[in-house]
């Protein structure tokens, strides 16, 4: 019983990581992120004003259970685009700095003083998404 | 718990010819940082280069670790560029 909810969960996230061009997983929402971490992939995701998808999974333990199941990567936030993992925080931030990020997204690196995403304020770029939460 | 001198040890021990400069950045042995140089690096993505570091630390990254921030750099081989 168990494994068929398990599965059912791993299906539904890997149609969200199929069907989201972008899709951010985190702790909280991008309007209010429970991590520092998660934090600064949204404030990333949202100065570079591409739209993403962002599940929160803090809800449910097995949702970040089945997450690291399908994807092999132990922590959160895990950033995918067009179904593959790009990586966590430290890859997006990596990746951000040396413009390869926007490059991945398909958007213009911003330019001029806004160079510290971590400053930047969230913008309506982002479409939370709820997870049908339906096991109990 | 693990505190840096383990989190260093355990690194460049699997990865032979390895650096890791590893801090605890919020001082509460529970939040780490990584900064890895090894050979081993050479020619994989930047995901394959943190999953050879998150392998090192199976079940434990989120866990008793709670946070391990890693930057990984490849490490030239002497004469590679001859």
């Amino acid at each position: 019983m168990s494994d068929a909810i398990s599965n059912e969960l791993r299906d539904h996230l890997a149609k969200l990581i199929d069907e989201n061009e972008v899709i951010l997983f985190m702790k909280g929402t991008p309007e209010g992120p429970a991590c520092g971490f998660s934090a600064r992939s949204v404030a990333v995701l949202n100065s570079l004003g591409k739209r993403y998808a962002a599940v929160d999974i803090l809800p449910d333990p097995r949702i970040r259970e089945e997450l690291t199941a399908i994807s092999e990567w132990p922590t959160i936030p895990q950033l995918f685009v067009d179904g593959e993992l790009i990586g966590g925080c430290d890859i997006m931030m990596e990746m951000y700095e040396t413009g390869e990020l926007a490059e991945t997204l398909g958007v213009e690196q911003p330019t001029g003083d806004q160079d510290d995403p971590a400053q930047a304020q969230a913008t309506p770029q982002s479409q939370g998404l709820q997870l049908e939460n339906n096991l109990e | 718990m693990a505190d840096v001198n383990e989190i260093k040890t355990r690194i460049e021990a699997a990865l032979p010819g390895a650096t890791a400069d590893v801090i605890d950045t919020a001082g509460d042995s529970n939040h780490f940082r990584a900064e890895v140089t090894a050979p081993q690096f050479a020619g994989l993505t930047r995901i394959q280069q943190h999953r050879m570091i998150n392998e090192i630390f199976d079940g434990e990254l989120g866990g008793s670790i709670h946070a391990l921030s890693i930057k990984t750099q490849v490490q030239e081989t002497e004469g590679a560029a001859q």
